[in-house]
């Protein structure tokens, strides 16, 4: 059976999700994916060709709202829910500064 | 050897909307850490966020700023990526079909006129923002869901120099819009650039490298300076370019390798499940281009042809949309245009610069600039008395009251300035005997006694012809 998906991108998608794996992990998630993407590529069986791309599945159209401000006032709740927090900032282990845009 | 220099321009603009773009929260700066969010701005699972309309209009009108195409089926796509400043892990963005695409603005560098390409325009959503400590950092999420327009020029800016031009007729268009502040030294404008050489001749594009922490106009253009000159220096030894990101340093003005570039595959953009496709009617564009405000070049215009300005002044006077509404009123209220737009340039600039504001958030108001103008058109008052008026009307005072309080009319009556006249000259036989002589300089000397006895009041160009007139007989 051809490879759909090697080691190297799986340890990469995985180092993406900030998940570090084994090696054994790295295996088994191997051999999944590559048997998940099999399963997907029945798809490309459907003849699409004409067809607009799907980017949405319901049928909803122009929902929003006015751009009215509403504070709800839950600042301190979800502070209390974070792991740290302090004056009013989420504590969180140093940072080094990669910022993306 | 010769090079070509290729430069694009990444602008993110803030929007000054309500409320966020995807949920309720205020969009305040300057207020408690965190106090402006909610469960939708902290990513909690099962919340689902909303349009802001608001958003899709200032858009529309940024596209209309930029003579931009509208797409008419625009929807949001998720930009997956972990940072702390970013709850969701993703980005609500747009890729795949953005509000808009296929701009243009008119740049003009060394009198040479010229239209940078616009690529696309997305709206899409800020992070938060972090602080750093020694052993900790801080997250900040009330900027978290804040309202951005993305544009993106095409790679036609050709130097640094245009890059900087671009930037200003930008900020400019966006500015008169009033969507945004658009800002650099407090963010609501922020600037990223791709720069690439290739040599004179060459078809394909050389391999580009991207600048961060560019935060004045004037540090994009030592940045792509400093870089279009590194480059060259790596291709002429041989070398090969890096795609890479680069950061400047302010205190020596050079780019720092920061990272070799992630690819764009690694953000794994899928369309937005929780946001419904926006459809944008013709009717609605055009309706919101029947409200949008006039933009600086039909201004500049129409200051020439119709009120007699130098291009210059007209310059000068649109630089912001604030500048421009209030000379439009001012002119309205009767005042002369070259006196308003002397008094904008000089004046009203140096007492700006001076108190570090911005003009509307000063208590000059256009009414009593144009009552000052007026009073001195029609001779109530000089224009060194105005600079007294001009201090007042700053403080919010009202011209005319103030004036009329201080004593500062000007006199102009020839009736009561005759004897006074009389009175200098019957004490200054000498000076009568130097003019007499042909010594002019004799003039400028009575009508100096004369402005002194009258406390400054006279009206110099009264006392010029009464003093003549006396004179020659």
């Amino acid at each position: 059976m051809a490879s759909r998906i090697d080691q190297e991108q799986v340890q990469h998608v995985a180092s993406l999700a900030k998940l570090s794996l084994n090696d054994d992990q790295l295996k088994y998630f191997t051999t999944q994916l590559d048997e998940i993407i099999g399963l997907f590529e029945t798809l490309n069986e459907v003849d699409t060709e004409g067809i607009e791309p799907t980017s949405s599945v319901t049928d909803q159209i122009n929902v929003m709202r006015e751009d009215v401000a509403d504070n709800w006032g839950q600042s301190k709740a979800l502070l209390k829910n974070a792991p740290d927090a302090e004056k009013g900032y989420i504590k969180v282990p140093t940072i080094i500064d990669e910022s993306e845009d | 050897m010769n090079f070509k220099t290729t430069i694009g321009l990444e602008v993110h603009v803030e929007l000054k909307t309500n409320s966020k773009i995807f949920s309720p929260s205020p969009v305040e700066y300057g207020d408690d850490p965190n106090a402006n969010t909610n469960v939708i701005d902290w990513g909690y699972p099962g919340v689902l966020p909303t349009t802001n309309k608001g958003v899709v209009k200032s858009g529309i009108m940024a596209a209309l700023a930029l003579h931009a195409q509208v797409e008419p089926h625009t929807h949001f796509d998720r930009k997956n990526y972990f940072y702390p400043d970013n709850p969701k892990a993703y980005q609500i963005t747009q890729s795949d079909k953005p509000i808009a695409h296929d701009g243009w603005i008119e740049i003009e560098v060394d009198g040479e006129k010229k239209r940078v390409g616009i690529a696309e325009m997305h709206i899409e959503e800020d992070a938060g923002k972090n602080t750093h400590a020694r052993d900790f950092s801080y997250v900040d999420l009330n900027r978290q869901g804040t309202p951005l327009i993305e544009i993106v020029s095409k790679p036609e800016i050709a130097s640094p120099d245009e890059a900087y031009a671009y930037l200003e007729a930008l900020r400019q268009r966006i500015q008169f819009t009033g969507i945004s502040d658009v800002k650099m030294e407090e963010g609501s404008m922020r600037v990223d650039v791709n720069i690439s050489i290739r040599p004179e001749g060459q078809k394909e594009y050389g391999t580009k490298t991207e600048l961060k922490n560019l935060n004045s106009f004037n540090y994009v253009r030592k940045g792509l300076a400093f870089e279009e000159q590194r480059q060259q220096r790596v291709l002429m030894s041989g070398g090969q370019i890096q795609q890479e990101t680069r950061r400047f340093d302010e205190n020596t003005g050079e780019t720092i390798l920061m990272r070799v570039k992630e690819g764009s595959d690694d953000y794994r953009y899928f369309p937005e499940p929780d946001l419904p496709a926006i459809n944008i009617s013709d009717d609605w564009v055009n309706e919101i281009g029947s409200e949008m405000p006039e933009m600086p070049g039909s201004r500049r215009a129409r200051y020439v042809k119709e009120l007699g300005l130098t291009d210059y002044d007209a310059m000068v006077v649109t630089q912001t949309k604030e500048m421009a509404d209030f000379f439009d009123e001012t002119v309205k209220l009767g005042a002369d245009p070259k006196s308003a737009s002397n008094y904008l340039q000089g004046d009203v600039n140096a007492f700006l610069n001076e108190q570090h504001a911005d003009l509307q958030d000063t208590k000059l108001t256009p009414a009593n600039l144009a009552g000052m103008i007026n009073l001195i058109t029609d001779g109530t008052i000089s224009t060194k008395m105005a600079k007294k008026v001009f201090k007042a009307i700053t403080q919010g005072k009202e011209p005319k009251t103030f004036v009329e309080e201080k004593g500062l009319i000007q006199l102009s009556d020839p009736a009561k300035l005759q004897p006074i006249i009389d009175g200098v000259l019957a004490d200054n036989q000498q000076s009568i005997d130097d003019f007499n002589n042909g010594k002019d300089r004799a003039v400028g000397y009575l009508v100096g006694q004369i402005m002194k006895q009258t406390h400054g009041k006279a009206n110099p160009k009264v006392v010029n012809q009464l003093l003549m007139a006396s004179l020659k007989k």
